[in-house]
């Protein structure tokens, strides 16, 4: 192995030789010690990242892409060890280098980011402190002169009042402003090579937003290399100039990002790609692609095509014989027939579901029995050291049989609470009506009747939560049918049609969750969902915490099931795409209020409320490569202390003046079933701006 | 479909790989192996008793009191001439009857508690949580020698005042877990389908919070070899004839300075199941963890 390596350092070119890379991995292998086993989760990667370049590593979960970077700082875990390849950093081979080499390189030349900024900042200590300690580690500054050093970086990460920021502990900063803290230390010592691991995943799209831009910007200034790791592809499309693909340890394709993203050379992209809803795309436009089968368990497949299962393309020599990396001309696949990826076989995706259209047509004629599920007036206020703090307020919405209603909106404005009150599971304000078909719900799950409780069903977001974890598939089904008085024979029998129905196999039902995927987790969830023959069902987040390739699967399933029973849909989800794709309707929630609702492609295309006008521009998209993004300004308001007037009114890019802070504006019809709430006249709101794609 | 049935079989053989894992941890685990030849070891003498023991533990020998260790007496014999070994062995029965049981019905009792409590919550977990804090500052000795001599003392209410004492410290912990438990989806998923708070605590959560209950078991079961020896030596534990460890160390304290083996080996006994029980305690939690 050595020999080989060294024969490729010879004879880099000039151009992509050591010098010129600021992180150079070469045949890296990376095994983990589970039990007495050694199992191999990174093999064969090797990847350059030129000074000043920013390059994206992308998969899905378990891929291995963390299990690089870590290795890039040699930070793994302890029962990690690389077992083959070597890594340079800055010219410096990662390896030879001893503990205080290795400080220095942390020092000086590498820096990381990590996902959670709350974990990754000391919550004892005050941010100038933290800060201050960096400059005085690492430079000898002391006192005032790190301080000053301090407030010079945060003002770089554009904080507006780095003095106030300073004397805050962690907690008291919003999410997006720990991660820019944790971005300005980060970059306080300027690193040769900035590692930045899922920077924006837990963070909201319009603060995700602005934190890329900041990102962009100070890479732009500061000319450093970015390793950037995420499972959002279209993050990666703006953010980076190359990419690579992961796939079970493995780097399967590899280039500048808009060749990858725009010609996809390995299968497996291809498939990617395919299964993410995009903009525009609509549940009766037909079903989402999937890629057939599961992830394997890195390290499993060796001596074939990792992908080779899952693979449309695949011939019997993917079967026997493990391709190596295809050059195909400053970017590489690892693929026998690169050139046959574009025509990847597409599936059948036939025609709208059944139905679909029929929902849509019924809901036009507001069939006779009225909607299956309304709120007027429905509020939840809690109270909090005797504050009131007004997590839902007034909401009054209707939801017709076979319709979905998608409800958007950051964290923190009501979506879920709004949910829970749905169901039942907390108790509104007095004064509240939640009815379903037109006749009243007692406010808590717990006094309503087996009928009622049938009808209204609940898709958890995290389906390892909400399945318990004691208890085979069959048996949590079989006491969600206590719902449907179902015994005996009658029960078993219901039991497979259900297990059928979200394609869930005999043994899958004998498995305890634990064993499952979360994919077929939240399939299990959604079976238990519709147990009981529903009416509605409140999805929340149902595929947030799943992959791209698996979350299109689910999508596909909740259409079908809609389409064949005519449920009604409550649809939360942050992902505009994929609420614009399954929606009829969608309502935009601001701090516990309805700011816009209508149908779907209306509220997309506008007019719309400057909030929503927001939450579209921040929406990440990989064919976009649109500047004009709008910004919101500041950060939520502290729901304990609400603005007054419109509380839009202290981020709105389009404030008119004294009446918005005055008076909260109605929500009113700005076109037939379509709902603003803005003093703005409805002409004059924003609309979208035709966009290719 | 192939394909999935394929990844399922894997994910089987994962799982049972998983298992055998955990087993094999299990055997690894010196802790736990070390006190499981302790605990084994009293228990088959526990079992075996008389017969195990070369001599009669109860006949006297008043030709041979206070006899140091020989040939004949390998511990020795005590101030009636009694075996000291044939004592020791069948010493083990009592302890190992009495100290289960009541660490058996204090975890029996105190899951049932902290399930309780910690699934309704509200005032009366307010209430009795802070009753279980104060009843964490007393002594329990001395709060299990008044009960003893307000009842009575017999094996029975050993049993019973041991297993009370325990009640609270078991619920206590078995309560923090369950908190844990009460937010995960699956406990509103229950609600939602119109599963009762009995059915909600005892067949959904309590099978997710077994095993901490198991552990916290184990570890009470060392304290409570101790405790009632504890009340045999001051004469409210377990009464004689029995050759209980605890009675035979009260029976002889005062000879320790010139016939040791009086007390060093019914000490020693009760040493060593304490730490038998703990290793195994120790072991149960690692292996849980792994």
């Amino acid at each position: 192995m050595s020999a080989a390596v060294a024969n490729l350092t010879r004879d880099g070119d000039g151009d992509r030789g050591l010098a010129g890379d600021a992180l150079r991995i070469e045949h890296l292998e990376v095994s983990y010690r589970v039990g007495r086993r050694e199992r191999k989760v990174v093999s064969d990667v090797s990847l350059a990242i030129r000074r000043g370049e920013s390059y994206g590593l992308v998969g899905e979960s378990g891929c291995g892409k963390s299990t690089v970077a870590f290795a890039a700082a040699r930070y793994l875990a302890r029962n990690g060890r690389v077992s083959g390849g070597r890594i340079w950093v800055d010219g410096r081979d990662l390896w030879s280098l001893s503990a205080r080499q290795l400080r220095s390189l942390r020092t000086h030349s590498v820096a990381m980011v990590y996902q959670d900024p709350g974990r990754a900042l000391n919550p004892s200590m005050r941010i100038g402190r933290q800060m201050a300690e960096v400059f005085e580690v690492a430079q000898g500054l002391t006192g005032r002169a790190a301080l000053e050093r301090a407030v010079h970086m945060l003002a770089r990460v554009q904080i507006a009042s780095p003095d106030r920021v300073l004397r805050n502990y962690p907690h008291e900063l919003s999410g997006g402003m720990q991660q820019r803290v944790v971005i300005a230390m980060a970059l306080s010592m300027s690193p040769e090579l900035l590692i930045l691991d899922e920077p924006t995943t837990g963070l909201d799209a319009t603060v995700e937003a602005e934190v890329l831009d900041l990102i962009g910007r100070l890479h732009a200034e500061l000319g450093n290399s970015i390793l950037f790791i995420s499972h959002n592809l279209p993050v990666v499309a703006r953010m980076c100039d190359r990419v690579g693909v992961l796939y079970a340890g493995e780097l399967i394709e590899e280039g500048p990002a808009a060749e990858v993203f725009g010609d996809p050379r390995h299968p497996y992209t291809v498939g990617l790609l395919r299964c993410m809803p995009t903009y525009g795309m609509r549940k009766n436009d037909g079903r989402l692609e999937t890629i057939p089968g599961f992830l394997p368990t890195p390290g499993t497949i060796t001596g074939r095509c990792v992908y080779a299962d899952r693979c449309g393309n695949a011939t019997e020599r993917c079967r026997v014989e493990a391709p190596p990396p295809v050059d195909l001309g400053g970017r590489t696949a690892r693929c026998f027939y690169p050139e046959r990826a574009p025509g990847l076989p597409r599936q059948d995706l036939a025609a709208p579901p059944r139905g679909a259209a029929a929902a849509l047509t019924a809901r036009e004629s507001k069939s006779n029995d009225g909607p299956l599920l309304s709120t007027r007036n429905l509020s939840k206020t809690y109270r909090i050291a005797g504050r009131a703090l007004r997590a839902v307020h007034e909401v009054t919405l209707d939801l017709w049989p076979g319709e979905t209603l998608g409800l958007v909106g950051e964290s923190g404005s009501g979506k879920s609470s709004l949910a829970k009150l749905l169901v039942g599971l907390s108790s509104p304000d007095a004064g509240s009506e939640v009815k379903l078909h037109g006749e009243a719900l007692p406010a808590s799950a717990d006094d309503r009747t087996l009928e009622q409780l049938k009808a209204l069903q609940m898709v958890f977001q995290n389906p390892g939560s909400a399945l318990n974890r004691s208890q085979t598939v069959r048996r949590l089904l079989a006491r969600s049918l206590r719902l449907a008085r179902l015994v005996g024979a009658a029960r078993e029998a219901r039991i497979a049609q259900l297990a059928a129905s979200v394609r869930l196999t005999a043994e899958h039902l004998d498995e305890k969750p634990r064993r499952l995927s979360g994919g077929l987790k939240q399939r299990v969830g959604i079976a238990r969902a519709f147990a009981g023959g529903p009416r509605v069902v409140v999805c929340d987040e149902p595929t947030s915490a799943l992959d791209v390739s698996v979350q299109a699967a689910i999508l596909n399933l909740l259409v079908e099931l809609q389409a064949q029973e005519q449920v009604g849909y409550i649809f939360i989800s942050h992902d505009l795409n994929v609420v614009h794709y399954l929606s009829d309707r969608i309502a935009v929630l601001y701090l516990g209020r309805l700011m816009e609702m209508g149908p779907a492609d209306r509220v997309f295309s506008g007019p719309h409320h400057p909030y929503t006008e927001a939450l579209l521009s921040a929406n990440p998209s990989l064919k976009d490569e649109d500047a004009r993004r709008i910004h919101l300004s500041g950060e939520l308001p502290n729901a304990l202390n609400l603005p007054s007037g419109c509380v839009f009114h202290t981020r709105c890019p389009r404030k008119l003046g004294a009446i918005c802070e005055r008076e909260e504006p109605p929500l009113a019809e700005a076109e037939p079933g379509h709902a603003i709430r803005c003093h703005i006249p409805p002409d004059l709101l924003g609309r979208a701006r035709p966009r290719h794609g | 479909m192939s394909v999935q049935a394929a990844a399922l079989h894997a994910s089987r053989a994962a799982a049972r790989s998983r298992a055998r894992e955990r087993w094999r941890a299990a055997l690894r685990s010196k802790t736990l192996l070390a006190g499981v030849s302790i605990l084994g070891f009293w228990i088959v003498c526990a079992l075996a008793g008389a017969r195990l023991a070369p001599l009669d533990p109860y006949a006297d020998d008043l030709l041979a009191t206070l006899a140091p260790p020989s040939a004949a007496h390998w511990f020795g014999t005590d101030q009636l001439g009694r075996d000291i070994f044939a004592r020791v062995i069948v010493g083990a029965r009592d302890i190992l009857i009495v100290a289960p049981l009541a660490t058996l019905l204090g975890t029996v009792l105190g899951t049932a508690l902290g399930l309780a409590l910690g699934y309704v919550r509200g005032a009366v977990d307010e209430v009795a949580s802070r009753v279980i804090e104060a009843l964490q500052a007393l002594p329990l000795v001395i709060v299990a020698l008044m009960a003893l001599a307000a009842v009575g003392t017999s094996d029975l209410t050993v049993v019973l005042v041991i297993g009370f004492v325990f009640t609270p410290l078991i619920a206590r912990t078995v309560r923090s877990a369950v908190l844990v438990e009460s937010e995960l989806d699956y406990v509103a998923a229950a609600r939602l389908r119109g599963d009762g708070t009995l059915a909600i605590m005892f067949v959904e959560i309590l099978p997710n919070v077994l095993p901490i209950a198991v552990v916290e078991m184990t570890v009470r079961l060392g304290y409570a070899i101790f405790f009632v020896a504890s009340l045999s030596f001051l004469g409210f534990g377990i009464q004689p004839p029995s050759a209980d460890w605890g009675i035979a160390i009260a029976e002889n304290y005062s000879l320790v300075g010139s016939y040791w083996w009086t007390v060093l080996f019914d000490a020693a006994a009760t040493a060593s199941l304490v730490v038998g029980v703990n290793l195994v305690a120790d072991g149960l939690a690692g292996v849980f963890e792994a």
